[in-house]
């Protein structure tokens, strides 16, 4: 039963990303590693660039895009409450039990190693990210590289700019030079 | 007090959700708007206090403050419809979105301009990701994990859930060894 499936790999997702944004993405990542047929790294690329340059948390947004291109729409939605569900539990409880949740010290404590270990994730994830979009056939693309490195100077000094301008120019450049996938 | 109706929980978190870009961090000032100026649901403070809650709690940081939002003010219930109105938005654009692009997925100029927005994507990851490593690496110890984290993973293709795992017990352990150096 996919849709099962589905939401046991989001609730998953849900239960164990922490951070925000873009901590889900080492799951997607090792999902795409377990079930080629479900996505593709370049396709994580693509729902990157989907979510990020439209309305509403990025985790949603990617969940609801794989659901959907695994199991179509019904899929996007089972998808995308597998994600949550885990959220509605834990913080139901802890509004229950844990009012200062937040402040307990064993909370901090743990978030020392958590945050040092989301960041060794996500650039995994971007190194996976990066292997897939400046190497083709294991040689280094001299282009893509070179555009890689210009985009990075640029999204570092125009620290203010949306993220959808940096996508439409990656796609006006894409257009403009024909590049090949 | 009147009590607040499930639609307008819906409504308000569809609303919230629907003008978000970017999710977590950018949907503060909004949160603020509606549920402390606009509907009075919470102070200020019971505001932040939920939102550093949702920021240590697994899962979206959007989808937790919502669900304690609605919770605290029509229990469960209220927390899964304020949830449900949080991620409508997202289901809705995102399904749309991703009904074209899988549609036209064949044709070369979307190819094309999908390779310039891959380069992209992977530039505005790392730079995310140079914030965050502001903020994350404080000293020597986390800067070693975060190493070990990358080259293990690389190495062994290491599930992230294991190391989430173990991350939380190196920094208790960590914390507590530091906690007793100060001590003696």
């Amino acid at each position: 039963m996919i849709y099962l499936t589905l939401f046991y790999e989001f609730f998953k997702i849900g239960l164990f990303s922490i951070g925000g944004g873009l901590a889900t993405l080492p799951f997607l990542y090792k999902l795409a590693e377990k079930r080629p047929d479900w996505l593709t790294i370049q396709t994580i690329a693509d729902m990157i660039a989907v979510s990020e340059s439209t309305p509403g948390p990025i985790g949603i947004n990617m969940a609801t895009y794989a659901g959907y291109q695994v199991a179509g729409i019904f899929g996007g939605i089972i998808a995308t409450l597998g994600e949550v569900a885990p959220s509605i539990i834990i913080i139901v409880i802890i509004a229950k039990f844990l009012a200062e949740f937040d402040k307990n010290p064993l909370v901090k404590h743990a978030f020392y190693g958590l945050r040092a270990a989301v960041v060794g994730l996500i650039t995994f994830a971007l190194l996976k990210l990066l292997s897939v979009t400046l190497l083709t056939d294991g040689a280094i693309n001299y282009l893509n590289a070179g555009l890689y490195l210009v985009f990075v100077a640029l999204v570092l000094i125009f620290k203010k700019a949306h993220p959808l301008i940096w996508i439409l120019l990656g796609a006006l450049i894409g257009l403009m030079l024909g590049l090949p996938s | 007090m009147k009590k607040t109706s499930l639609w307008d929980l819906y409504f308000t978190f569809f609303k919230i959700g629907g003008l978000t870009f970017g999710g977590g961090y950018a949907m503060l000032p909004l949160l603020q708007e509606e549920v402390v100026n606009k509907r009075r649901w919470a102070s200020e403070e019971e505001l932040l206090d939920m939102y550093a809650i949702g920021q240590v709690t697994p899962g979206i940081i959007a989808v937790n403050t919502a669900t304690m939002v609605g919770y605290r003010k029509r229990g469960i219930l209220g927390g899964i419809i304020a949830t449900l109105g949080e991620i409508s938005p997202s289901i809705l654009i995102i399904t749309t979105l991703a009904t074209i692009l899988l549609r036209y997925k064949d044709a070369v100029y979307l190819q094309q301009a999908f390779v310039g927005i891959r380069i992209a994507v992977c530039a505005t990851v790392t730079v995310s990701i140079i914030k965050l490593m502001k903020k994350s690496l404080v000293d020597l110890p986390t800067v070693l994990f975060y190493l070990l984290v990358v080259a293990s993973t690389l190495m062994f293709s290491l599930s992230p859930i294991i190391v989430v795992i173990v991350a939380i017990l190196f920094g208790i352990v960590v914390q507590n060894i530091k906690c007793k150096k100060e001590r003696t």
